[in-house]
This record gives C-alpha cells, structure tokens and sequence, in this order.
C-alpha cells in the first residue's frame, strides 16, 4: 500500500477561464480585424479612409449654419464665428426644403398631393402586405383616378368618366363572353371602351361638368416639381409598366410567331436606346407621329415613355422567371387540362414572378433613379430645382447642401424598395430551390 | 390562328397610322426626309475630340467625333468600373468585418443614389474644390502638381504626360535655329506611329499565346515544361515594343504652366474625368453585387472537393472556382457594361461632347432634322448594343450547361 495517493479529487474542476485572447471582443477583432498581415494592412487602411472621410465631413456638417437668408449672411455668420474651416449652411434647406419636395406647386394646395400620398400609401398596403385587410383593395381601384384628381385638380366629372371605360370593359369582359367567345369579348373589351374615351367620353364629362360643376382648383402640370414630380412619374411608370412588362415577356416566350418576333423587336428596340434619347424623341418627335393639331402634355408623354421604357426592362427580368422554371411545370399545367391563360395565372406566373421579384423591383429603382432625367427635357426634377435655387443671387454658389439633401431623399426612397424586396423573397422563399 | 391573325391587324393599321401622320406632318411643316445635311458645314466647335475635326467639318464628322467620344468614355469606363468592381465585390465577402461594411456603404450608396446627381456632384467637385492655374505659380505655390511634378489637378481639367517621338514616322517639324541655338526637334506624335506599337503589340500577344500553347504541346509530350516559357512569353510581348519605342525616340511631354495655363502633355477635361469617374463608381458598384453572387454561386462543396483531389489553393482558385463563377458572371457584367455605354449619354449633365450632343444635339437644333438626327442617334446606340449583345449570347451558349 506504500504507492497509495495521499490525495483523490472526487469532483470535477471548473473549466478555468479561456486565455484572454481567445474571449470577447480581443478574439472578435483578432479573428475579424487583424487575422494576417494582408487583413491587417486592410483593416488599417479602412480605418483610415473612415477617419479621413468623417475627420473632412462631421466638421463641415455638424457645425453647419441653420438660420440665414443668403449664402452670403451663411459665411458672414461663419466668419463671426471664428471658426477656422468652411461649414455647411443647412440653411437653404430650410429655406427651400418646400420647392425641393413640391416644385411651384401653390403653396396654399399642399394638402393635395400629401393626401394623395397618404391616399398612394393605403392603397399600396394590401398590394405589398398580405396582413392589411383584403377591402382596402377597393382604395386601390379608385386610387389612380383620385389621385389624378387631387394632383392635377379641375372638373371630378373628367376622372369618373375616365373610370366608367375601365368598367365599361370589365363588364363586357364579365357579362358578354358567353355570347361572344373569349377571343371575341377580350377584343370587345379592348375596342369598345377605346371608343368610347375618344368619343363619348369628353361629350359626357363635358355635359355633366356644365350641369354640375364640382371641382377644385385646377393645377398645370408645369407647376409640378420636386420629389412630388419624381414620385408622380416613378409611381405611375412602375404601376402601369409592370403589366405590359409581363404581356411583353409572355409574348416573347410565346409560340405564336407574330405576336414573338413583335415583342422581340419592341423589347430590343427600348432596351438597346438610352432612355434619354427616348425622353428627346417624346418631346421632339411624338408630334411627328400623331394627328396634326393633337398637343399632348409634356408630363403625360414622358409617364408614357418612362412606362414603355422600364416595361422593356421588366419583360426580360420576367422572361429570366419564366426561363428558370422547370418545362415540367409547364407540361404539369398542360395535362390538367388548363387552358394557356388558367396556366400562366395559376400555374406559371406565381412562381416566375416570385423568382423575378428582385430584378422587378431592381428595374424599379432604375426607374425611380431615371425620373432625374426629365430635367433635360424641361421639367423641374430635384435636380432641375437645384439649378433653379443656384439661379437665385441669395443661392449662388450653393452645390453640396443641396446635393446632399436630393441624394439623402432617394436613397431613402431606394433602399427601402430594395429591403422591402428583400423581405417579400424571405417570406415567399418556400424552402425548395 | 386567329389571334395572330388579329395580332397582325392591328399591328399593321397601327403603322399604317404613324405612318400617314408622319408624311402628312413632314407636308404640313414643308420638310422631307433626307441625310444630305450630313455633308454640310457644321459650323460648331468641339473641344474634346480624337480625330481632326475643325468648325469647317461637315455634320458627318461632327458625329463622327461624337460617337468616337461616346465610345472613348465608355471603353475608359468599362476597364475603371471593372477594376473597381471586382476589387469591391471581393471585398465585400472578406471575413474582414470593417472592410465589409465599407464595401457595403459603397455599393449601398452608389446603387441608389441617382448616376445624374453622381456626375454632377464629381463635376462640381472637380470645379469648385480644385486650385486653378495660377495657384501653381511662384515660389510658395498654394498648389503643387502630383506624382513627381509630372500630373497637374486644376480646376480646368487633370493635365497628364504625353508619350511623344522624336522620330515619328509622321515626321517632325524643327524649331527655328537661332544664334547660339541649334534647331531641335520638336517631339510628335502620329498616328501610324501608335498604328505599329499597336500592331506590335497585338501580334505580340498572339506569339506569345502560341508559345503557351507550344510548351503546353511539349508538356504533353515529354512531360517536361520548356524552361523559361513565362519570360518567352514575356519578351515577345515587351521585346519588340520597347525596340520600336527606342528606335522612334519615345520622350515623355510633360505639361507646364505657361502663362494662364498649363501646356502640353494631355489635357483631360474636367466634363470627361468626372463623367468616367462617375460612371465607373456607378456600375462599379453594381459589378461589385455581380462578382460577389458570382464567387457565392460556387458551392462549398467545390472547393472541399478540389482540396480533396489535392489541389493547391490557387489552383483550386483558377481550376475550379472562377471557370464556375465565371458562367454566372460574365453575361451580367457584359449587360453593365452596355448599360454604362448607354448612361455615357447623360454627358449633356456636364457638357462633354458625346453622340448625343453633337448628332442629337447641336446638329438637330441647327438644321432642324429631329427626325433623321434621332433616328441616326438610336440606329448607333441600337447596334451597339446588338453586336456586344450578340457576342453574349455566342459567349453565353458556349459555357450553358448542357441540360436534357
């Protein structure tokens, strides 16, 4: 027994405590920040490049000025000041934020287009929500109709004749296939509501405008302006050009010939031209094309041009969905009997469109980025307004503020567009790839 | 049947419809429908130009020069938006957490920010935050020119060195020889001088492939690599290009400050730099998300395989990886690339003379030919991007995967 130990530990030691470089934040920042010479070298020369951003920015703008009259008032508060480098004058923010949301729309009408706004935002709920209540999709039937109203002004009868087309067709659509066929009624639809905009249309408005004049004070669209212009032509482009985007790329997967070799040549005409050289021939040429004596409003050409546009662009995204789908769910929908439309809607679009969602709202932000352009055209963007404000002696000289603003505005309006299409695939990712 | 049939109707009246609106308009405004305006005297000037090009010149070679500067701003870019890109995109998927976040807010910022507000705000940068021409004068000059006195950043444009000969082929003018000085050559450059290097230089890599392909063939042969091939393929790229510089009397043109202003050497506008400096960032950016899909495209279990199979990493990298990721990338960044072709005509935002301005600018507003002017505006843009679409898709069926 001489070997036997004077000691036996019969529990367990607790775990001593890792090395202190291998818990906490020295781990994190040596795994993530300083995990080899090439890492390093990185880390150090972000660091860098962020403390020479900020240590030119902050200064610039944290100090900046908020109450003056003039650029000139700006720097004299400056100087008085004392302090040694430039500053921001936020001023002019605040002395035109107004013109840079609303362009020259009168002042006094400003409840307008917010209400058109708040009226766009419950209208949009069920579109992109499935939580918000299914009635509300009633507010989005009359909401392009209300809005033109509330923006533009003038007689109600002009929108609520306009409207009665679309019901005119969906009853026919409705109520008459039965008689007509399919192929006859969706022509019908087509034809006897065009007839009745060209004209019936303005007779009946007119007449009902002379019995009984309601309306608000019209507003032209030259008074347009701002982040409202942009908002205005960015939203009725993506309202109106993701339907015929998806015609357009139906029409290019489809066997039919004509209707194939049409949509090739339209959605490579569009794509294969910058938008502005659309944008010039919208305001130089359509005259060209239409019956002499027609004048169309500059804003309503380039809603139509944008729309034809960005409509291009979405057909080849959708066109990417209906690709990527397996022929199997084409063949599965062909033997359960459906017919080509039954297909598409139940079958094929679902799931193209649900692969298509971050191109569709990519080509969306284009879109929204791309209303920039109207200002070469003569209409007063964000951009255009800048030029406007610069124009005026209080201003002259006055870039990065306003810059500052414009960009800050959009990238808000983007970024929430992309996280939102970011949040819409999570939720329709339904496990299988 | 019927459909088409239908489809084709309404197609046809709908032509028939522009097309009687568009003679009876051109009949009512007293217009034909004829190019001979190409052949007359412009009577504009063009400050940033790559070929001849005087007020004298006709329409023709107005658009001539726009279109030589649309697809100069375009080339310039797609290699800068590129170079960018990829650095960004591979960046951005390091493990480095701050070198990701900045790479984020990089490409973050530039994809939603509008590219108009891009080229203006560079514009302005490279105006109002530049020092002017004079700065650089005197002996405690608030400015100082860049990169060992040979690159001038002012306010009127970046000026840079020129690579001129001594002993062009295009021949040489000579100064006036005065007392005490002889006369001495002034450095030029023609074009058939660049011509041969760039001859050379394209037959250089040409031999120099078909040395590759030789060891490779000798390889396969003997199992044995010819020594040197690298410097082999190396020489004959260099070899003849550094004899022909030498043998032309290559010289730098560095720029100077002459009076007002700095002469010589390149003079880069201010409309160009910011409008290539934009538009590379701008789909830079977009690369950035092209690369970084791409590289994540490749499964993991590639790479484990390939380090299964004993490969080295790099060649894992060039064997395995980036053939892979390459399909996924290229037909994407071929259409960034055409869309930067395309977005160069927002050069109006800064006044560089591109197509748009000189073809579907000046030259419209002066003869009045909208329609002929834009038509000939979108038939270049259309073939443009027709042909490098085209040579996508050749590409794009070369690398699909073989499927049923």
């Amino acid at each position: 027994m001489a070997n036997t130990p004077s000691f036996v530990r019969t529990q367990m030691l607790d775990p001593k405590d890792p090395p202190i470089t291998e818990k906490g934040a020295v781990k994190w920042i040596r795994e993530n920040l300083f995990s080899g010479w090439l890492n390093s070298i990185l880390t150090l020369v972000s660091l860098y490049v962020i403390y020479w951003v900020l240590a030119h920015i902050l200064p610039w703008a944290l100090g900046g000025i908020w109450n003056a009259e003039s650029l000139s008032e700006c720097r004299e508060i400056r100087d008085a000041s004392g302090v040694g480098h430039d500053v921001a004058c936020w001023a002019v923010i605040g002395a035109r934020w107004h013109q840079l949301l609303f362009g020259f729309y009168p002042s006094e009408l400003y409840w307008r287009p917010i209400l058109a706004l708040i009226l766009f935002g419950v209208a949009i709920a069920p579109v992109l929500f499935d939580t918000a209540p299914r009635k509300l999709l009633i507010v989005t039937a009359i909401m392009p109709f209300a809005a033109y109203w509330l923006l533009w002004g003038g007689t109600i009868w002009g929108p609520i004749v306009t409207a009665l087309g679309f019901v005119i067709g969906w009853a026919i659509i409705k109520y008459a296939s039965a008689t007509l066929g399919a192929l006859g009624s969706t022509i019908a639809a087509i034809v006897v509501p065009l007839l009745y905009w060209l004209f019936v249309a303005g007779a009946i408005s007119g007449a009902l405008g002379s019995a009984l004049p309601i309306g608000i004070e019209s507003v032209a669209s030259d008074r347009f302006g701002g982040f409202m212009l942009a908002i205005v032509i960015g939203v009725a482009g993506i309202v109106m050009s993701l339907p015929l985007g998806i015609l357009l790329a139906l029409g290019r997967q489809s066997d039919l010939f004509i209707i194939n070799k049409c949509s090739v040549f339209f959605i490579e005409i569009i794509r294969g031209v910058p938008l502005i050289v659309w944008l010039f021939t919208a305001s130089l040429l359509l005259n060209y094309f239409l019956p002499p004596g027609t004048n169309f409003d500059l804003m309503l050409r380039v809603i139509i041009m944008v729309t034809l546009f960005s409509s291009a662009y979405i057909a080849e995204v959708v066109r990417g969905g209906l690709a990527a789908l397996p022929r199997g769910q084409y063949e599965g929908a062909d033997s359960l009997g459906l017919d080509y439309w039954q297909s598409m809607q139940l079958i094929i679009l679902p799931q193209a469109l649900k692969i298509s969602i971050p191109g569709i709202v990519s080509t969306f932000i284009g879109l929204f980025k791309d209303t920039t352009l109207v200002v070469f055209i003569g209409l007063l963007d964000p951009i255009g307004l800048s030029n406007a404000i610069r124009a005026d002696a209080a201003w002259n000289g006055i870039y990065w503020e306003l810059f500052i603003f414009i960009g800050l505005c959009f990238f808000i309006f983007c970024f929430s567009m992309s996280r939102y299409s970011m949040w819409l695939e999570r939720k329709l990712h339904t496990g299988h790839r | 049947m019927t459909i088409q049939v239908v489809a084709f109707a309404l197609i046809l009246a709908a032509i028939w419809f522009l097309g009687r609106n568009i003679v009876h308009n051109l009949e009512e405004l007293g217009k034909d429908f004829n190019f001979s305006f190409l052949n007359s005297r412009a009577g504009y000037d063009i400050n940033q130009r790559l070929i001849e090009y005087s007020n004298d010149s006709t329409h023709g070679r107005a658009a001539l020069v726009g279109i030589l500067n649309t697809l100069l701003v375009a080339f310039l870019g797609c290699i800068l938006a590129t170079i960018l890109g990829v650095i960004a995109g591979v960046l951005r998927l390091s493990k480095n957490w701050i070198v990701g976040r900045l790479m984020t807010v990089y490409v973050e910022g530039f994809r939603n920010i509008p590219l108009l507000l891009w080229i203006i705000l560079i514009f302005a940068v490279m105006t109002e935050s530049t020092p002017q021409p004079r700065d650089f004068r005197g002996e405690d000059a608030e400015a100082s020119m860049i990169l060992g006195e040979s690159v001038a950043v002012t306010n009127r444009g970046i000026y840079v060195p020129n690579v001129v000969f001594t002993r062009s082929l295009g021949g040489n003018e000579m100064t006036e020889a005065a007392d005490g000085v002889e006369a001495a050559v002034i450095p030029s450059a023609a074009a058939i001088d660049w011509l041969l290097v760039l001859v050379l230089l394209v037959g250089g890599v040409f031999a120099s492939k078909a040395i590759g392909r030789w060891a490779t063939r000798t390889q396969e042969a003997t199992g044995v690599r010819p020594p040197a091939t690298f410097w082999m393929q190396l020489g004959v790229i260099l070899g003849p290009f550094v004899v022909v510089m030498l043998v032309l009397g290559a010289t730098l043109d560095i720029p100077e400050l002459r009076g007002f202003n700095f002469s010589g050497g390149i003079h880069m506008r201010n409309s160009l730099i910011a409008l290539w400096f934009a538009l590379s960032l701008y789909t830079g950016a977009f690369i950035a998300e092209i690369v970084r899909a791409g590289i994540m495209a490749v499964s993991k279990g590639q790479t484990e395989a390939a380090f299964a199979l004993g490969l080295r990493p790099n060649r894992t990298m060039n064997l395995v990886i980036l053939p892979q990721a390459m399909r996924v990338i290229i037909p994407p960044l071929i259409s960034q690339y055409l869309n930067l072709t395309k977005n160069s005509s927002l050069a109006i935002a800064v006044g560089y003379m591109d197509v748009r301005s000189t073809l579907g600018g000046i030259t419209i507003n002066q003869t009045g030919r909208e329609l002929e002017g834009m038509l000939l505006l979108g038939l270049f843009y259309l073939v443009t991007s027709l042909v490098i679409s085209g040579v996508m898709n050749i590409y794009n069926n070369s690398v699909k995967l073989k499927e049923r």
